[in-house]
């Protein structure tokens, strides 16, 4: 007589799969969210992001390259924000960039405890990392380069980030601004650069700091940064158009 | 007679794979240019280029800079050209049909095992598999006046292309469409390895497309020949 099974392969594997996506969709659902803005399409990226933070690694690293496949790099969006000619012209910029940034600052505020100003060099008195990696833009194309900065999480342990904090905004000069979770930010490869290539950042690739974020898109590694402010909730920018969350 | 499983998972799959071919090609338009490996962008030679729009050979670029003092160094250069770019919408469109896709998808294929439609009406048996039935399978296509066969009682050939698109082709583009997002590549860094690189499943990703696309065109004039209003209802309401 065949013995009967009271759970077979096949209802493992129907009751698993129904399970998993019940509970992505419960998490998309229960969890605090950023908004949608009643869209289909942002709903849809919030999926993504609960569904990316459910299954896979927080901690995984990116591929790393060596120093021979640094490739060419397209500098894209703004390309001087001290040009008076750009749409996103900013006076303080500009000063800033006539004074070889001896005088730029980045303000840290909000949910620390220690708040203010850090001009480059308390920056680069911080412990530093390199890494060569890949910059995937969501046009299609994608870039290798080397990176030299601080760890965000450096910079957050080191200014003493509230518990209650989950994300951290940035504010550039030409106007951009965008904001990462508590995740992203303390990935090992998520740092604040400071040089590109073995050499200073280039005003075109956002000199004299900016993000880099390397496990999202690259449009979420803002460059040109003044300022950075870690909150308890989301800061709703509104809806740009594009996916807060773009780690596909 | 179709098992309703197959009805329902064809049409709502049907709907969402046009959803992804129109935001692909969306996407393929703001960067209509191909590469090979893990690297490419417009400062790097193609491996093809498609005239698709305004964003074809732009050339709109400040000076080159190389970033080392070597001969061949890598250089950076700034685009001042407004491309063509709807991504906002495209991409997130794009991923929405795709998640419907794979949710019909594992349905499909959880009701094709649980069903055995795979193992009955798919895969061919050995005895079809002989040149002669497959030489004489290819003839009847090409004949007048094709039979309505009512399904699913698939020909050889049928059964070869459904098991192509569904077990290779549309395995294949959900990998490399993964293999595309930094999240998903550094948790599971073997998918950068098996396609050959990022740009490289972008590629691979594209013909995937093309061939899928291709299948449909033939799927719907074998089903327009042997009798499109038979077909229609037979996968909708009738049996």
């Amino acid at each position: 007589m065949k013995k009967k099974h009271i759970i077979t392969r096949r209802t493992a594997l129907v009751t698993g799969i129904t399970a998993l996506g019940s509970y992505l969709l419960y998490r998309t659902v229960k969890s605090p969210q950023v908004p949608t803005y009643g869209s289909i399409l942002r709903s849809g990226d919030n999926f993504t992001y609960e569904a990316q933070r459910a299954l896979l690694s927080k901690r995984a690293l990116v591929k790393e390259y060596s120093r021979s496949d640094i490739s060419s790099f397209p500098a894209t969006g703004t390309l001087d924000p001290g040009d008076e000619k750009s749409k996103t012209y900013n006076k303080d910029y500009a000063l800033t960039h006539r004074n070889g940034f001896s005088d730029w600052k980045l303000s840290v505020e909000g949910r620390v405890a220690r708040p203010g100003m850090y001009s480059l060099a308390a920056l680069q008195s911080l412990p530093a990392r390199t890494q060569i990696t890949r910059h995937t833009c969501e046009e299609g194309w994608t870039a290798v380069g080397e990176w030299t900065g601080v760890q965000l999480s450096q910079l957050l342990l080191h200014v003493g980030i509230f518990p209650s904090a989950r994300f951290v905004n940035f504010y550039a000069y030409d106007e951009y601004q965008d904001s990462i979770d508590m995740i992203d930010a303390f990935h090992p490869q998520t740092i604040l650069a400071y040089g590109m290539n073995g050499r200073p950042l280039p005003i075109q690739h956002g000199a004299p700091l900016r993000l880099r974020v390397e496990t999202q898109i690259g449009y979420k590694s803002m460059k040109y940064l003044r300022r950075m402010v870690v909150t308890d909730d989301y800061v709703d920018p509104g809806d740009s158009g594009w996916a807060w969350y773009t780690g596909i | 007679m179709y098992n309703p499983w197959v009805k329902i998972t064809h049409w709502i799959g049907t709907i969402s794979f046009l959803f992804l071919v129109y935001t692909g090609i969306e996407i393929l338009m703001v960067h209509p240019r191909l590469y090979w490996g893990d690297v490419g962008n417009d400062l790097t030679p193609a491996l093809f280029e498609l005239p698709i729009s305004r964003n074809y050979h732009h050339n709109g670029w400040t000076t080159s800079q190389p970033f080392f003092n070597s001969t061949h160094s890598p250089v950076s250069a700034g685009r001042t050209y407004d491309i063509f770019n709807e991504n906002g919408w495209g991409r997130s469109l794009h991923f929405l049909s795709a998640w419907v896709l794979v949710a019909v998808g594992l349905i499909y294929l959880l009701s094709g095992i649980y069903t055995r439609h795979f193992q009955r009406d798919l895969l061919p048996a050995r005895k079809e598999m002989s040149f002669r039935s497959l030489a004489r399978d290819m003839a009847d296509h090409f004949k007048h006046g094709m039979a309505f066969v009512r399904g699913p009682n698939y020909g050889v050939l049928q059964k070869l292309s459904y098991c192509l698109v569904l077990f290779f082709l549309v395995p294949t583009i959900v990998l490399t469409g993964l293999t595309m997002s930094p999240a998903v590549a550094a948790s599971h860094p073997w998918l950068l390895t098996i396609f050959f690189g990022a740009q490289s499943a972008r590629t691979i990703h594209f013909f995937c497309a093309v061939l899928l696309i291709l299948f449909l065109i033939v799927h719907v004039v074998m089903v327009v020949r042997s009798g499109f209003r038979k077909h229609m209802r037979a996968m909708t309401f009738g049996s």
